[in-house]
Order: C-alpha cells, then sequence, then structure tokens
C-alpha cells in the first residue's frame, strides 16, 4: 500500500489561497456570487474558502451555506445501509446568483448532480461552477467537470483519497493512497 | 428496522436515528419547495380500515413529499363490506406492485399478523387499542424540541387509557428514551395491571399536573367503550379535564400536548387548547417530518 501526499511542505494554503484569487479573478467583489459548500465533508474547505474571502475582501459580505444532497442522490435503495442526512444551512435565495458549489474530492460526479438538483429549492442560480480541492481524473461517470481544482490526480477506482482538515480534527492533509 | 409494526419492537438508537432525519425534513418541509426525490420509484398503499383525517393526511403528505407514488384505500368504500379478508385484500393489492404498506386495522396485532404474511415493508398506522408508533413518535419528537432531552423529565398521560394505542406507544417510547411516566384517569379507564410496566398511577389529576413537566391529554374514546366506564361526560370533565383555573394554580409552565381530535370542553377546555402551553399544532407540524424521517429510513433499508 503506497500513500502518497498531495500537498507536502503547507502547500494546501498556497492552494487554497490562489482558488480564491481564481474566484475573485473571476466573481470581482462577490456581489452577485454565492458560495454553497456540500455536506458532509466539503464544508470544512467551504468555511475555509469563506474566510479566505471575506478576508480578501475587506467591508464584503460574502454569502456562505451548507448544502445536503441526501435525500437527491440516485443510489438510494441501491446501497446495503440508509445514508444519513445532514444539516442543510442555506439562508438566502440563490435566484439569478452565480453559485459556486464546494466540495473536497470530485470523482463520479455524482454527488456534483444531486447537488444541482438539491440547490433548485432555493431558487434557479444565473451559473453554476464547482470547486473541488482533488479531482480524480478519469473516473467520471456523468459530464461534470469543476472550474476551480486544487489538484488533479490520476487515479483508479481501488485508490482512495482523503482529506483531513484542520477543522475535522486532521492536520490539512490529503493523501492518494493507492492499493 | 423493516417494518415498523409497534414502539415494543424498536430500539433507543432506532427512535434517535428517527429524530435525527426528522431534524432534516423539518427543514425540508418549511422551505417554499417541499419536496426531495428520495422516494420516486417507491409506491405506497395507505390502507385505512378505520377512520382517520389527521394521521391519513399527514402520512399522505409525508409521501408526496418524499416523491413516492400513493394509493388510498378506505374499508368503508371497499370490498371488505362484501366479505373479503385481510390477507386477500392486501394480496391483491400488492399484486399491482407496491412496496410499502400502510394499515391503519381495527384489531390490535393485525400488522403483526400481515408482517408473517406479505413481503412488502409494513407501517403501523393505528392497530386498534394497541399501538400507534408514529403519533408517541411524533409527541416525543414534539417534546425534544421544548425539552432537549429526556433523561428525568416527566411526563403524564391523562384520560381514556385503557382504549388507547397513543398511551401505550407513548409510555413505550418515553420509557425507552428515559423519561418518567404517569398516567391519570378514572380507575374504571386505566388497565388493571399498568403498573407492571414501569409506570406510576394516579387517580388525581391536580397531583398528577403537579408532578408533571408535560402532560399528553387523551379523548374518550366512546366508539370503543362497549359499556359506560363513568357516570357523564360532564362529571368526567369536572374530575379529569384540563381548564385554565387549574393551569393557573399550578403556577408553571405545563407543556400540554394531544394527539387530536379534541373534544373540546370534554378532556380540554378551548382556552387551554388554544393557549400558548398547548402545542398540539406543533404536533401535527412535526407528524410530517417524522412520517417522512419513517418512511425514509424504512425505504433506505434494501
Amino acid at each position: 500500500m503506497k500513500k502518497l501526499d498531495l500537498f507536502p511542505d503547507g502547500k494546501l494554503d498556497v492552494t487554497l489561497l490562489r482558488l480564491c484569487h481564481q474566484l475573485l479573478e473571476n466573481y470581482g467583489d462577490f456581489e452577485d456570487t454565492v458560495l454553497l459548500a456540500l455536506q458532509p465533508r466539503g464544508v470544512y474547505l467551504g468555511r475555509r474558502i469563506s474566510q479566505l474571502l471575506t478576508a480578501l475582501l475587506p467591508g464584503k459580505t460574502v454569502l456562505y451555506g451548507e448544502l445536503d444532497v441526501t435525500f437527491f442522490r440516485d443510489d438510494f435503495r441501491r446501497r446495503d445501509s440508509v445514508l444519513e442526512p445532514n444539516k442543510t444551512q442555506v439562508d438566502f435565495l440563490i435566484e439569478n446568483k452565480n453559485v459556486i458549489l464546494i466540495d473536497d474530492v470530485l470523482y463520479t460526479g455524482r454527488t456534483t448532480r444531486a447537488a444541482m438538483d438539491a440547490m433548485l429549492a432555493f431558487g434557479r442560480p444565473k451559473s453554476v461552477e464547482l470547486l473541488a480541492l482533488v479531482d480524480r481524473r478519469h473516473q467520471r461517470e456523468l459530464p461534470i467537470e469543476g472550474s476551480f481544482i486544487g489538484i488533479t490526480v490520476d487515479t483508479l477506482d481501488t485508490d482512495h483519497v482523503t482529506v483531513e482538515l484542520r477543522e475535522a480534527g486532521g492536520e490539512d492533509k490529503v493523501f492518494l493512497t493507492e492499493k | 428496522m423493516r417494518h415498523l409494526l409497534g414502539i415494543k419492537y424498536i430500539s433507543e438508537s432506532d427512535i434517535h436515528s428517527i429524530f435525527q432525519t426528522a431534524d432534516n425534513f423539518k427543514d425540508v418541509i418549511n422551505r417554499p419547495i417541499k419536496k426531495v426525490p428520495s422516494l420516486r420509484d417507491t409506491t405506497i398503499a395507505n390502507l385505512f380500515f378505520e377512520n382517520s383525517t389527521r394521521t391519513r393526511i399527514s402520512f399522505e403528505l409525508a409521501e408526496k413529499r418524499l416523491s413516492a407514488d400513493v394509493v388510498n384505500f378506505s374499508a368503508s368504500s371497499s370490498s371488505v363490506k362484501k366479505g373479503e379478508t385481510l390477507l386477500d385484500t392486501v394480496n391483491n393489492i400488492l399484486a399491482m406492485k407496491v412496496d410499502m404498506v400502510v394499515m391503519r386495522h381495527p384489531n390490535p396485532g393485525a400488522h403483526v399478523f400481515l408482517s408473517k404474511h406479505i413481503d412488502a415493508q409494513i407501517i403501523n398506522a393505528g392497530d386498534g387499542t394497541h399501538e400507534h408508533p408514529t403519533q408517541a413518535l411524533l409527541d416525543c419528537f414534539s417534546l425534544r424540541e421544548k425539552f432537549g432531552e429526556f433523561k428525568g423529565l416527566k411526563v403524564a398521560i391523562v384520560g381514556d387509557i385503557t382504549h388507547s394505542r397513543v398511551a401505550l406507544s407513548n409510555i413505550f417510547a418515553l420509557q425507552k428514551l428515559g423519561a418518567k411516566v404517569r398516567v391519570c384517569g378514572p380507575p374504571t379507564l386505566i388497565p388493571k395491571h399498568i403498573g407492571s410496566l414501569g409506570v406510576e398511577v394516579s387517580y388525581d389529576l391536580k397531583d398528577t399536573l403537579r408532578w408533571a413537566d408535560a402532560v399528553n391529554m387523551l379523548r374518550i374514546q366512546l366508539e370503543r367503550q362497549d359499556i359506560a366506564y363513568f357516570p357523564s361526560l360532564r362529571e368526567y370533565s369536572q374530575l379529569y379535564g384540563l381548564d385554565k383555573e387549574i393551569l393557573d394554580s399550578l403556577k408553571k409552565d405545563l407543556v400540554i400536548l394531544h394527539p387530536g381530535p379534541i373534544n373540546r370542553g370534554v378532556e380540554i377546555t378551548s382556552e387551554v387548547a388554544d393557549s400558548e402551553q398547548a402545542i398540539i399544532l406543533d404536533q401535527v407540524e412535526n407528524g410530517v417530518a417524522v412520517r417522512m424521517a419513517v418512511l425514509y429510513l424504512l425505504a433506505g433499508a434494501k
């Protein structure tokens, strides 16, 4: 078993800052743009991005929400155990806004599809883009791509990507484990 | 959990997982778009062999908000009147490819019987004087919203305990969650050996209310009473009815529940039923969320 550190030597902070600047480059002062992080594991990343952006945009408010997609997944009744839902906390409407979906790993694309379904409960967005810390290229099962990507890796089905952030009790490490 | 036949058959952790899921569904039903697609490939039959308004509408809304396909059936307008047996009726409905059955039946144990003979998942929406699990779950969910936790919580159940399925399911649920339960009513309406369930028994309403943090006021089930259990409704109301005067004399914020339908002026006066302390309409709202949680968790178990 091989364990690969995807962001060695504190590179994670640099990457997060780069992603924030890319967001600023595209969306300016975030007047018409909102962040929606996906439960359960995208929210730690989402909170970090939202803090960084707030610091980069003094005097501005960056709207941030957390979206649970459990009830919108397409694998309900196809798994052995019941999927446990998490809390959705979106205190604003996304009608006519640019939405940035945030998740830790982009893999099959199915979670993102469910998220696009789930967010419609809060309005019809003007546009939707996806930010992911890790893009597992060549593993997509749906025509979905990320716009803001931390790192792109080529993986096999048997590989595993784990994101351990401070907020979740980890120490800011992202590992690719090869079987 | 494959079926929900009664609270007796589920564990404390089952109840907590229903509550946690219900929290999420309560969020969902308070959004402008109250629907999620989870059960879009599930067909549910609501079989009501006994009258119901609240439970039936609540289940139907819960099913529709989960995107299930729903068929309704009531005994009064069906072939049951022509002499068909329960098993035949249900098997005929299942032959039309139904995945889940929500059933209310006048005979205690009808659901357990059915669960031994059919493949579909069964949810008990009331079986005679036996159990009404989703009512107990929504009562406890509402208490949880008010009090946070159940350890040491004192809950009184007042009224027609003998003929009430709500009472039995509530006793099981509250005890599993760690609350203390006392039943109160006229001696003729309290089962002789109910003490063996570990509940306190009292025949004194005022004393019971002084003891309790919350009280569940039950309706007198005249339709199930074959003989006269008390001299008159007026006397019952004077001895066991909850009115403003008693409530004020307690000098505390007693939480009042009622499973409905209310007989205003009998077990509870209008003034009390419409007061701030009564959470009767919260119970109804929570009923949909709790039933969505039960349906979701049962359907999700492959």
